[in-house]
């Protein structure tokens, strides 16, 4: 623990170097010097010298380098590509940065620009809907399938496939194929609608929220009771709306087009799950005369539920981070009908890439995203701890 | 009964799953002109008008009906409107139907965009990433599984940890980095930072470590060095292991996007995923040359799906289940 400490500790020191020569001797310097101190920093940390001596007097034995030689070319293109890059957008989002180069310091100022963003809740409320979808329907469709999948000999290899088929292909192509299913002229989505006697939708060009569509369809005049609402508790409209009117149809499809693709990876990691569970159990509550139904919430429902966390984990981790769809289905420029598929990724590539190129901005809002990501998944591991059979 | 029911919804569900890729499939081999009218149903079917006169058939389109009679284009057998705007009654019109593939489609799209360039990049990258996640993934899971060293275990579990890290996180600095390195818009930007994968060293971690260690025993014995050892007792243990981390390499190689999309710029490396990106923004009103794009850009990886579906779903399922 101390160790860890340490290293995260060098680590930041040579960050600060990183980033203070570069500013006085030039990128490529100023980075060679930061990467020689980290490494160095810890390789003595991680082999701990001091100790080592001593055992090397008292043994007589001659140091092994070669282990290190075997995880050198792993460890030098994690530790160039990923581990300073990581402590490097921590560094980052303290500055001010642009595509140019870095800037001064400014603290926190990038944060509190984040809190006063209207742009970055919209897109935390856009990722927060998806997440509110998407997770907990794949769990139960995966969950159906696979049971169904289970239960059955013949084709199993075949409808397995067939689930699995969207996991295997590229987000890009998966997205421009829905994108014009849900074309509101040459789409198949209002040709299905009109073919059998509804009126065509929007789809992706509809920023108006599904509790909204659903309602009004109903004859209910959902946005005056928002408007008289909104007045009554002096709340902005637009806000409450968003609030309240639930995810636009634009983000629907999207969350649709996430549950297909990542249904079949679900499945089978269920499928797997399924699997594991001995047989004598199901005999078990034969002999005692309990139905399948039963036999699912008494014995598989608990047996499953390590894959349930995994897969929920999983789930979510990904969902958090959705971008190809968002840019290629709504994007760019804009994310969406109003900005209503705009979803936290898709922020940050904007801010980061787009027009104000402000990479200490868009870092901000990764390591905020990170947090949350971290957050979960701890509060998901305690969880699961509580309820492990 | 309780199976049958159990097909039916699979059936269905399958079918749902499916459809996006069937209608892919059979717009990309309709005339742009029909799906345009509004024909996007399942069948590449063609829907056309003729008229008769003096015993020749025309193809014809219609453009204003006035009570019994119609305005006309007329064309000839080339397709070339020969006469505009012509009156005639609306009973000489023909309704037709063809079942017709445009297979030139898939051409058209090949020559607007230079796809072919693409696809030898990005197999380019991926073969090489493959290539690299597997020589340095097996060094050091080797060296992690089966040797004794200081800060072994502080050093994985450095790297695990890191495995959590969403790639947003990392993005950015990774973008200052190889600017600074000079790599921005070389294939080095999109091969070297992902020639290490640290699932690929804990999967194959975990699979060295199932070999008895008898049998290194009996290595030694022999006088296998450290290397020998790798390459001929422990690599041909663990085929399945190395070709399932190939298949992760690979498909997530291929199937990259955000990196690729922000670390090239110019088309004479660019991959394929981004070329179909840029291609979709470009011809978005081309329905039909867009699907014929998406059909040939995803047509490599369910080849490979179909010929090794059995190793690939497994792939997948083991990486649920935790080591």
């Amino acid at each position: 623990m101390i160790r860890l400490i340490v290293i995260i500790f060098v680590l930041i020191i040579s960050g600060f170097v990183t980033q203070k020569m570069s500013v006085k001797k030039g990128y490529s310097k100023g980075y060679l010097w930061g990467l020689l101190l980290g490494i160095i920093g810890i390789v003595i940390v991680a082999i701990r010298p001091f100790k080592l001596n001593k055992e090397l007097i008292t043994k007589k034995k001659k140091f092994d380098f070669g282990p290190y030689l075997y995880i050198l070319p792993a460890a030098i293109i994690i530790i160039v590509f990923r581990l300073v890059p990581i402590i490097l957008s921590f560094i980052v989002s303290f500055y001010d940065w642009t595509i140019t180069g870095p800037g001064k310091f400014i603290g926190f100022e990038n944060y509190i620009t984040m809190f006063h963003d209207g742009e970055f809740w919209q897109s935390m409320l856009n990722t927060f809907y998806l997440v509110i979808f998407v997770v907990p329907i794949s769990l139960v469709l995966s969950l159906v399938f696979a049971n169904f999948l289970n239960g059955i000999e013949k084709l199993k290899s075949l409808f397995r496939s067939i689930y699995f088929i969207p996991t295997v292909t590229s987000m890009v192509a998966i997205s421009i194929v829905w994108k014009i299913i849900f074309n509101q002229q040459t789409g198949l989505a209002n040709f299905f609608l009109t073919n059998i006697g509804f009126a065509p939708m929007g789809w992706l060009a509809e920023s108006r929220g599904v509790i909204d569509l659903f309602l009004s369809s109903m004859g209910f005049n959902f946005s005056g009771f928002i408007q008289s609402f909104s007045h009554g508790i002096g709340i902005n409209y637009n806000t409450l709306y968003l609030l309240m009117g639930g995810p636009s149809l634009a983000l629907f499809c999207i969350i649709i087009v996430t549950i297909w693709k990542g249904l079949g990876y679900n499945t089978i990691i269920y499928l797997a799950g399924l699997q594991n569970i001995p047989k004598v159990y199901y005999e078990a509550a034969d002999i005692d005369g309990a139905g399948k139904i039963r036999q699912f919430f008494k014995i598989t429902w608990h047996m499953i539920s390590p894959t349930t966390f995994y897969v929920l984990m999983m789930t979510t981790i990904v969902t958090f981070q959705v971008f190809s769809q968002i840019y290629l289905m709504t994007g760019p420029p804009i994310g969406g009908p109003l900005g209503t598929t705009k979803v936290i990724v898709y922020f940050l590539f904007d801010k980061g890439f787009g027009e104000s190129n402000n990479l200490s901005y868009a870092s901000a809002i990764a390591l905020v995203l990170f947090g949350i990501i971290l957050t979960l998944t701890l509060f998901q591991k305690r969880l699961e701890k509580k309820v492990h059979y | 009964m309780k199976k049958s029911i159990s097909y039916i919804i699979l059936s269905v569900c399958g079918l749902l799953m499916v459809i996006p890729f069937i209608w892919m499939l059979t717009t990309s081999v309709k005339s742009q002109l029909e799906v345009n009218k509004g024909n996007v149903g399942f069948l590449p079917i063609e829907h056309y008008s003729t008229y008769e006169e003096d015993g020749k058939v025309y193809r014809i389109t219609s453009v204003k009906i006035e009570g019994d009679s119609t305005f006309i284009h007329v064309f000839d057998e080339n397709m070339n409107r020969i006469r505009s705007y012509e009156k005639v009654a609306s009973s000489r019109i023909i309704n037709k139907k063809k079942f017709k593939l445009h297979f030139e489609n898939y051409k058209e799209a090949f020559t607007k965009v230079p796809f072919k360039r693409y696809f030898i990049n990005t197999v380019f990258v991926s073969f090489s990433v493959v290539l690299g996640v597997l020589i340095t993934g097996s060094l050091a899971a080797y060296a992690f599984a089966t040797m004794r060293f200081k800060g072994r275990d502080f050093i994985f579990y450095l790297f695990i940890s890191m495995m959590m890290v969403p790639q947003p996180v990392y993005l950015i600095p990774s973008y200052v980095l190889l600017n600074h390195l000079g790599w921005i818009d070389t294939y080095n930007a999109l091969i070297i930072p992902w020639i290490a994968n640290i699932f690929t060293i804990f999967l194959l971690r975990q699979q060295f470590k199932t070999i008895p260690s008898e049998l290194f025993d009996a290595a030694r014995i022999d006088g296998c060095g450290r290397f020998r050892t790798l390459w001929t007792l422990v690599l041909p243990l663990s085929k399945s292991v190395i070709v399932t981390s190939a298949i992760f390499g690979f498909i997530g190689s291929w199937n990259s996007f955000m990196w690729p999309l922000i670390m090239t710029d110019s088309p004479s490396i660019r991959v394929l995923q981004v070329g179909l990106s840029y291609f979709s923004q470009e011809a978005s009103a081309q329905t039909s040359l867009l699907m014929a794009a998406s059909t040939f850009s995803i047509l490599p990886l369910v080849i490979l799906f179909l010929f090794a579906q059995k190793q690939i779903i497994a792939s997948f399922a083991s990486s649920g289940l935790k080591g």
